[in-house]
């Protein structure tokens, strides 16, 4: 009995956060134009969805958008870690407080204040302002997932290296990057999925001509939602699935390998 | 000074350019009318009966979006970490994996589910059952924030049950407590550090949205999110509405505040 009250309530769940998703999968392959009435299976809104310009450049964007944000982030936070736990306690608890500030902030009040700042010194919004901002907004998630590692890492190896004639620089890519790197990667990935997945900051920060999914979507569904968005729903859906899976399994693998 | 620290200057300036300096020039905006004088009509334009109902309506919804969510969250993860499915980690997945997709594609769905002649209805309809009216209201918008956050709440309250030992518990019942004194004096408090960056993860995004207001709420729903948004995409009072963003910071801060009072631990795991 409790069993089965158990299973229905993760059932139940389920249902909820899958109908949408599974609802817009089937529509996407309806051939009427509305949703009411299920006319006939048709690939169409595929192919318009492939064919939509403002679509495809808006994934296009979106997705250079995420690699650049989450690269120059990575690069940016990996170094900065090294600086900040070479720092004395104090100064270290201000800067891990300061990185803080946009991870607790509000998604609208980040948008604003860049957007006013852009504006402010003369900057027109356009590509580069929503790179900027998606850095900024990116960082403190790769300071967080690397800066455990460092603390983590034995300083010895280090010195070690320098002791057998490494120069710094050898030792560091020889000895400390590769202790670092699953925080890198995951930082990384953590970057990414941050700068896919915004609106609200970039619809602050774009200027008129960019679009990214998210905005797209928005103005698109303000003045009626086309089909070819339920394609786009579903081509997303499975990207991610993929993506997820393909992620675990290799994570899986690696565990399997080091124990 | 060591020459090291050095290497952090890069992202200090990101931390100077890209927060520090827009929050000193969205408190410039807040304070400051057109002409740029200083005022705090901008500020005090919260009590307006318009603007003080906006936010009383965002708290409110708020909250009830983030006690919905907690209490949807709380028994699912209990369920979850007692489950001896081999494959627990992949059913952790199912329940996560929403949120890794667009949040607008989810908010969408729910708009073609719920539209007067949509599927929801079509469904009802087609069985003989009453329609459900609840597009374009504020039921419709709590709906939507839990859909679109719930997995945010899952995720840490999960973590945190996961960590509890397991002797711990077993103690409890072996110097004989029942299950409702465990739940209350052991794993309530122990999962309190999950439950509190959960708590903050969705209440912050529910209180300041404007897009799904927008979205589900059809115009009609207007929250402190969608005045502020509409300050600077239709109206263009951007002193107005920086003054807003500013007192909305003002709830967020008091909020968690609030909230980390109760985190007796201070160790809220953010990720």
């Amino acid at each position: 009995m409790k069993k089965t009250f158990k299973g229905l309530y993760l059932a139940l769940i389920v249902f909820f956060l899958y109908l949408p998703i599974f609802t817009l999968m089937v529509l996407s392959f309806n051939e009427g134009k509305t949703m009411n009435a299920w006319v006939g299976f048709s690939l169409k809104w595929y192919e318009e969805m492939f064919n939509n310009r403002q679509i495809m450049e808006a994934l296009g964007n979106t997705f250079t958008i995420a690699f650049w944000s989450a690269t120059i982030a990575t690069i940016v936070g990996t170094i900065a870690c090294i600086g900040i736990n070479a720092m004395g306690e104090k100064k270290k608890s201000i800067i891990m407080g300061l990185n803080n500030i946009p991870l607790l902030n509000a998604d609208i009040v980040i948008g604003i204040s860049l957007m006013l700042t852009f504006l402010m010194f003369g900057i027109s919004l356009n590509y580069g302002t929503v790179l900027f901002s998606h850095i900024t907004f990116c960082l403190p998630y790769v300071i967080l997932s690397v800066m455990p590692k460092f603390k983590q890492l034995q300083n010895l190896t280090y010195e070690a290296a320098l002791d057998l004639g490494a120069t710094p620089v050898y030792a560091f890519f020889k000895v400390v990057l590769p202790d670092i790197m699953p925080g890198i990667i995951s930082g990384f990935l953590l970057a990414f999925t941050m700068s896919v997945d915004d609106f609200v900051i970039t619809h602050f920060t774009r200027g008129a001509g960019i679009n990214t999914i998210s905005t797209l979507i928005y103005s698109q569904v303000k003045v009626g939602i086309r089909p070819t968005l339920y394609a786009l729903s579903t081509v997303i859906f499975v990207i991610v699935l993929v993506v997820l899976i393909a992620i675990n399994i290799m994570s899986n693998k690696k565990k399997e390998k080091n124990i | 000074m060591n020459k090291k620290q050095l290497f952090s200057g890069p992202f200090l300036a990101f931390i100077l350019c890209g927060t520090l300096v827009p929050l000193g020039v969205i408190a410039f905006y807040g304070l400051t009318d057109r002409s740029g004088a200083f005022t705090v009509d901008n500020i005090l334009s919260i009590a307006t009966p318009e603007h003080a109902e906006a936010l009383l309506l965002s708290l409110g919804l708020a909250l009830i979006s983030t006690v919905i969510c907690l209490l949807l969250a709380f028994p699912l993860g209990l369920i979850l970490k007692d489950s001896k499915l081999g494959q627990k980690g992949f059913m952790v997945f199912i329940f996560i994996l929403p949120m890794w997709m667009n949040f607008l594609l989810r908010t969408m769905a729910w708009q073609v589910l719920l539209e007067k002649n949509g599927v929801i209805n079509n469904v009802l309809g087609a069985i003989g059952l009453p329609a459900l009216e609840i597009i374009n209201t504020p039921a419709a918008v709590v709906l939507g924030m839990v859909y679109d956050y719930l997995p945010f709440m899952i995720l840490p309250i999960y973590n945190a049950l996961i960590k509890i030992d397991k002797n711990v518990i077993e103690a409890a019942y072996d110097l004989g407590a029942n299950y409702r004194q465990v739940l209350s004096k052991v794993i309530i408090p122990l999962s309190l550090p999950g439950i509190v960056s959960g708590v903050t993860m969705v209440f912050v995004p529910s209180l300041t949205t404007f897009a799904v207001s927008n979205i589900l709420g059809g115009g009609k729903v207007n929250l402190i999110g969608n005045i502020i948004e509409q300050e600077f995409t239709t109206s263009f009072n951007w002193n107005l509405g920086a003054g807003l963003s500013l007192v909305m910071m003002i709830f967020i801060i008091i909020s968690m505040a609030l909230i980390e009072k109760f985190d007796r631990n201070g160790e809220g795991n953010l990720i």
